[in-house]
Parts: C-alpha cells; sequence; structure tokens
C-alpha cells in the first residue's frame, strides 16, 4: 500500500469520525424525535462506509458481511422507529 | 495474488475516497447547522447516495485490480440502500407532517402560541 492511498484512507476516517460526532450533536440536542431518528441514520449509515474503507484498509473482504448487516439492521431499526413515531401520535 | 497495485489504480481510488470522506463531513455539517426538519433531510442523502457510491466504487476498483478478477459483491451494498433510504426519507417526511398538524395546534410554529383553536 502506497503512502498516497494510506493517506487518503486516515483522512477519510477522520472526516467519517468527524461527521459521526457532529450527527450526535444534532441527535443529542434535536428539537424533535425525529430528527434523532435522522441523526441515527446518518450515523448508522456512516459506520457502515468506514467499514468499507476498512476493508480496503487491511484488504480483507470479510468486512463487508458486517457492512451489509449493518445496512440491513438499520434500515429495519430506522423504519420501525419511524412508524412508531407516526402511528403514536396519530392514535394518542 | 498479494502484489501491490499498480499507482493507476491506487490515485482513483484514494480520491473517490476522499471525495466520499468530504461530502459525508458536508452532510453532517449540514445536518447540524439547517433551521428546520425539512432542510435538514437533505444533507444526509448526500451520504446515503455520493458517497456510499464513491466507496463503493473504490472498494470495487481496488479488489478487482488486487485479486485480478471483477468482484462485484460491494455492489450489494449499494443496491440494497438504494432500495432502502427512500422508505425511511417518505416514513420520517410523514411522521413530520403528522406530528405538526395535530388538531388543537398551530401547523407550524410560526403562529404566536394560543391563537390556534383550542
Amino acid at each position: 500500500m502506497s503512502d498516497l492511498l494510506f493517506a487518503a484512507i486516515v483522512f477519510t476516517l477522520a472526516c467519517y469520525v468527524l461527521a459521526m460526532a457532529l450527527a450526535l450533536v444534532r441527535m443529542v440536542r434535536g428539537p424533535s424525535a425525529q430528527d434523532r431518528v435522522l441523526a441515527m441514520d446518518l450515523i448508522w449509515t456512516v459506520g457502515m462506509l468506514l467499514l468499507l474503507v476498512l476493508a480496503i484498509r487491511y484488504r480483507n473482504s470479510a468486512y463487508f458481511e458486517a457492512a451489509l448487516l449493518i445496512a440491513i439492521f438499520g434500515f429495519v431499526s430506522s423504519a420501525s422507529m419511524a412508524k412508531f413515531l407516526l402511528r403514536g401520535e396519530v392514535i394518542e | 495474488m498479494n502484489e501491490a497495485v499498480s499507482l493507476w489504480i491506487e490515485v482513483p481510488v484514494a480520491l473517490l475516497l476522499a471525495m466520499s470522506g468530504v461530502f459525508t463531513l458536508l452532510a453532517a455539517v449540514g445536518l447540524v447547522r439547517f433551521k428546520s426538519f425539512f432542510q435538514r433531510m437533505h444533507p444526509p442523502a448526500l451520504a446515503f447516495s455520493l458517497s456510499s457510491w464513491c466507496v463503493t466504487l473504490a472498494s470495487i476498483l481496488y479488489f478487482s485490480a488486487q485479486d485480478d478478477k471483477l468482484s462485484l459483491h460491494a455492489w450489494l451494498i449499494i443496491i440494497f440502500l438504494s432500495l432502502t433510504v427512500p422508505v425511511t426519507t417518505i416514513l420520517l417526511a410523514r411522521t413530520e407532517l403528522f406530528r405538526t398538524r395535530r388538531p388543537g395546534q398551530a401547523a407550524r410554529s410560526t403562529s404566536p402560541p394560543g391563537s390556534g383553536p383550542h
């Protein structure tokens, strides 16, 4: 692995960690519940991208399965939380 | 098999990875800085579509060059993401609409409290 690709991977991982921290800020102080769901949606997507970058870093394609699992469970959790917010307020 | 990938492959891979990092950071900054919820729904789409495409293309390029065969299994992630992200987006938009249009409350927070029908 050349120095260029290593520097690019380090830069990308730093950007991802900073993006997750900013999304965490929105999740903590979000005025409504759907803001928090949206911030969590961004956080799991960035975590999945981080695993894909680590797959390139360590030249190991076993990270793809973990990324696919994160995508599946993240979608299920986001959709169920949005559905709960939708129905819970309508029923009450 | 595990020999070094040539520079002609590593330069586009590095560019795609750096692009995805920059766009993800822009998405998070927009998520923090925008004012209303419907404005805040737009920046994460940058991370869902553009950054994911960049990382997927980079990994396909890198692993294809490393293994000397076309390895397309990273497409699964981008296909799945492009199927599921609009569902979540529509559910969240409908949630915002329903939760701000409850009876006995103003539709938006622009009107002063107490002026609506109680």
